[in-house]
């Protein structure tokens, strides 16, 4: 039985640890399938880890005019298949989460397929084994909301465009659904309490 | 004699540090593995279980151990890739002797005849106490025990201290003086099941990233959070609380804190009656610490000060963590006492979810600070000046007590010693001064003036490259033994691989250097276990008592807390239950602690506080992690930050090269320019050597009783390089530095 990422972005701190654990996963040959975004280094400390939401209508498989992005029965969408992968980038270009990368000196698109070795052999992905803040989480969304108060939530709306997925992100509670915006009429994202509270020292 | 013998780059070029990326063979042929080892990561004092993975008898990879309770398969970046230093193109494997070129071989017994050899013609010209040793706190437990042993019996110097001198110190002085005991307080569990966290001064994402889990489990149940540090540090970032304290206030905000306490009434005068002295005293002191006569000189608002203290006293249970940022100063000592003022003013320790923790750093940090390598202690955590403390180690050992040296001195008077030629022979082992102390360009003048340098290592640090001998010791993986973490648990380290090459394991080196100092007889181990069980038996009765810890225990239980006096005591996750300290009269001591400033002001020529420490990928000097690619790759380089209010009064943007100038050197250091520090402060991280060392700016003053030296506030200005080539400005006063070697 392969169960869930939950990805609660609040709670990573930058480490890394799941991207280097991911690179030792057995199949993946040293190369990481998810990566670390620091959101705006110059502003906040702010981190959050990518790893593939395996969307239950995944548009990265449906623009692939190469027919290389297979779902599985699980539900789980595979990395591109090397044969077919001709590197396009179009898989890159469609995800509404930035997941795909493209390794242009293999001509190949490699993302994350929920350490399909490990799960489907009862283990958890390495990422959400070691994440040291639970910023990765692996198991049932009875199980995660029981440990948290925060909510899993795997509905978005990109615009018009609904999305739902088979990971989840956490949210506060009472959050049915996250609406992604273009940015336009937003004037940059506020400051945590504690960034305020810097804004306050005494120099 | 001790100038380097050839250059840094031939130097480099034979010994590294290079960078290791892949397993041997290289990620596609590492299939499947011949067997698994369940041990601890090698890096810090969190020592998260592991699985090594081991094929052809070499190490090849890691696997999360989630049956290990401490970190339940958790791991930070360090610990998922502390497997490429095995097999390392740059480990140590012969013995090498320092030529007119670089070094070159030399037999095992002509190298180990060679420091009896140089150490005994220095002690009979110059006294026993000529020659020194300096150790580390990676070292296991039975090799901690071994060095104090070794020093004190063998060689017959006082001289022997470690580096956890740079670490732990400052709280271990501060614990004893007001538990009589130096440990964590609560188990690690507790931190989970508390309703308050005060994290003081401890980067906990970073430096010791598995805690973070623990803080989330405890907010997860409505727990809440503040933060004392200059830096908005990642922890900091989402907590209830945050005070942003300016460097070096460290005591005078925890005053304040404690006298907000008492006015809202939130003091236990019960249990400071019946558990606690002192407290009259520290009362007259703190009434002088109102928040709002101190908010400006700690740089934070008094309100929130106030609302810290509120916190507190609402909070049924809580739990102070603290770790460098207050320790790292000529006050540590009184930073931390500071800090157990306000847990025992309250009544909040001893109890499940509630009490206190010093952040132990190193590997062993804990452990290695109680097997008596330390100059003012003797196994066991035992006084080295306290005369029944003598007489049993003297007894247990069958040597007369006049045998056993008086104090020495600690690490960093070691230095000074060996500066003024005072200390002409030196004896280390995993420890590399020459990037960790403070004023790194002294350390490199210290280590050019003696006579005769021995480094045991598993790698040519920046420090053992000054060495007129090296021996190849072994790395964690290829010994047994055990280690002591975070908090106060034994556990066991199971030897992965053997040696390569010509490298042996520590203890044999040290019990064979023993038999050349005619001292044989008190070094007739078989192996680490026969060590432990001298260390256990000798540390009965003991404050740091181990006598009731087997290796068979270890493994049952998943690790054994000390104490643990006798075979059927389960070991003591929580200390001082009931209200009961380690004093002779049961009770804790209140210390009352005038707040005052660091050692270096900022004036109008150095305006800017330098502050300095780590980043989550390095580790300490960097010995290892400067050598493992993909930690590397995270963090190629030191950096300077500032705060975009102080970049753009020194017209300087994120990625500039500046210059920054201490009074003891300059560094020329690239721009992070974010909003997540103080605009009066710049932080360095220090793990780099050369001229990319902090600690060329860093200064030589020490806490008077821990002798801790103060990374954490120098003085520094900053000047921008500018862009255009042919820039031709008034040079820094220490510019010479620049073009010497790192």
């Amino acid at each position: 039985m392969i169960h869930d990422l939950f990805i609660d972005a609040n709670r990573c701190i930058g480490c890394r640890a799941c991207v280097e654990a991911c690179s030792e996963c057995p199949s993946h040959g040293g190369q990481s399938m998810i990566h670390l975004d620091f959101l705006d280094r110059t502003q906040t400390v702010q981190t959050a880890p990518t790893v593939c939401m395996h969307c239950v209508d995944p548009s990265c498989a449906a623009v692939c005019p190469a027919d290389a992005i297979k779902i599985d029965d699980n539900g789980v969408v595979m990395t591109a298949m090397p044969e077919r992968c001709i590197g396009c980038g179009n898989c890159s270009l469609a995800c509404p989460f930035g997941v795909p990368q493209l390794h242009v000196e293999i001509d190949l698109m490699m993302k994350c397929d929920l350490c399909y070795d490990r799960t489907s052999a009862g283990l958890k992905p390495m990422c959400a084994t070691v994440c040291p803040s639970g910023a990765l989480y692996y198991g049932t969304r009875d199980e995660i909301e029981d440990l948290r108060r925060t909510r899993a939530t795997n509905t978005f709306a990109f615009g018009d465009a609904a999305v739902s997925t088979r990971n989840h992100l956490m949210a506060p509670a009472g959050t049915a659904s996250i609406h992604i915006h273009d940015g336009a009429g937003h004037s940059g994202r506020g400051l945590s309490r504690a960034e305020q509270q810097l804004g306050e020292a005494l120099c | 004699m001790a100038t380097l013998s050839a250059t840094v780059d031939e130097l480099i070029e034979a010994y590294g540090p290079h960078l290791s990326f892949e397993p041997p063979g290289g990620f596609a042929n590492r299939g499947a593995v011949d067997r698994r080892v369940e041990t601890h990561c090698c890096f810090c004092g969190q020592q998260c279980g592991v699985k090594l993975l081991v094929k052809d008898e070499k190490v090849v990879g890691v696997e999360p151990w989630e049956e290990f309770p401490f970190n339940r398969g958790k791991l930070c970046p360090k610990g998922v890739k502390r497997y490429l230093q095995n097999n390392h193109r740059d480990r140590l494997l012969h013995p090498l002797v320092r030529t007119g070129r670089g070094f070159a071989r030399i037999p095992w017994d002509e190298a180990l005849d060679l420091v009896a050899e140089r150490f005994e013609r220095l002690q009979r010209a110059h006294g026993r106490d000529s020659v020194a040793v300096l150790s580390g706190a990676s070292l296991t437990n039975e090799k901690a025990y071994l060095m104090g042993k070794f020093a004190r019996l063998a060689v017959g110097t006082r001289h022997i201290d470690y580096n956890g001198r740079l670490c732990m110190v400052a709280a271990g002085a501060a614990n004893l003086k007001a538990f009589g005991i130096d440990r964590a307080a609560n188990p690690w569990a507790d931190i989970a099941a508390t309703d308050l966290i005060l994290v003081v001064g401890a980067n906990v994402s970073e430096c010791s990233p598995i805690t973070t889990d623990y803080i989330w489990r405890a907010r997860d149940r409505g727990a809440r959070l503040i933060v004392i540090d200059p830096r908005l540090t990642p922890i900091a970032r989402t907590s209830d609380l945050y005070l942003p304290v300016r460097p070096g206030r460290d005591s005078a905000l925890m005053n304040a804190i404690l006298h907000e306490v008492v006015r809202l009434g939130g003091v236990d005068h019960e249990f400071i009656a019946q558990h606690t002295s002192g407290f009259e005293e520290l009362q007259r002191t703190i009434a002088h610490y109102a928040p709002e006569s101190v908010a400006q000189e700690v740089g934070i608002p008094a309100r929130r000060i106030v609302e810290a203290a509120q916190m507190w006293v609402q909070a049924p249970r809580t739990m102070l963590l603290h770790a460098r940022g207050i320790e790292h100063h000529t006050k540590g000592v009184e930073n931390v006492l500071s800090c157990i003022n306000l847990v025992l003013a309250t009544g909040k320790i001893g109890k499940p979810g509630c009490g206190y923790a010093t952040i132990t750093g190193q590997g062993n940090g804990q452990g290695a600070r109680e097997q008596g390598q330390r100059c003012n202690q003797l196994p066991g955590a035992r006084d080295v000046e306290n005369p029944q403390h003598r007489a049993v180690v003297a007894e247990r050992w069958g040597v007369p007590e006049s045998r056993i040296p008086a104090k020495g001195a600690s690490a960093p008077e070691i230095i000074e010693m060996s500066h003024r030629g005072e200390i002409r022979g030196l004896l280390s082992m995993c420890f590399n001064p020459l990037v960790s102390l403070p004023d790194a360009s002294f350390t490199r003048a210290a280590l050019e003036r003696l006579d005769f340098y021995v480094a045991i290592d598993f790698f040519l640090s920046e420090t053992a490259r000054h060495a007129d001998l090296v021996l190849p010791g072994s790395l964690q993986e290829e010994d047994e033994g055990t280690v002591t973490n975070v908090e106060g648990r034994v556990l066991r380290l199971r030897k992965a691989v053997e040696p390569p090459g010509e490298a042996r394991p520590d203890w044999q080196i040290i019990c064979d250097l023993a038999r050349r100092f005619g001292a044989g007889e008190h070094f007739a181990f078989s192996g680490p276990a026969a060590v432990f069980d001298e260390l256990r038996r000798l540390s009965a009765g003991a404050v740091a008592d181990y006598s009731g810890i087997t290796y068979d225990k270890i493994d049952r239980q998943m690790g054994v807390f000390w104490p643990c006096p006798d075979d059927d005591h389960p070991g003591t996750p929580r200390l001082f239950e009931g209200g009961r300290f380690a004093h002779a009269d049961g009770r804790a001591r209140f210390h009352a602690v005038e707040y005052r400033p660091p050692a270096e002001e900022v004036d109008a020529e150095y305006p800017i506080i330098l502050t300095t420490g780590r980043v989550v990928s390095q580790f300490l000097s960097g010995t290892q992690t400067r050598r493992i690619g993909p930690l590397v790759a995270h963090q190629p380089e030191p950096f300077v930050e500032m705060h975009p209010r102080l970049a753009a009064k020194l017209d300087v943007a994120d990625g500039d090269r500046v210059r920054v100038v201490s009074r003891r050197g300059v560094l020329v250091l690239t721009a992070q320019v974010v909003a997540t520090i103080r605009p009066d402060t710049v932080f360095i991280p220090y793990h780099w050597p050369g001229e990319r060392s902090a600690n060329r700016l860093t200064l030589r003053a020490y806490d008077p009783i821990a002798k801790i030296p103060e990374f954490k506030v120098s003085a520094v200005r900053i000047e921008k390089i500018a862009a255009h080539a042919g820039r031709t400005g008034a040079l820094p006063r220490f510019a010479a530095a620049e073009a010497s070697e790192p």
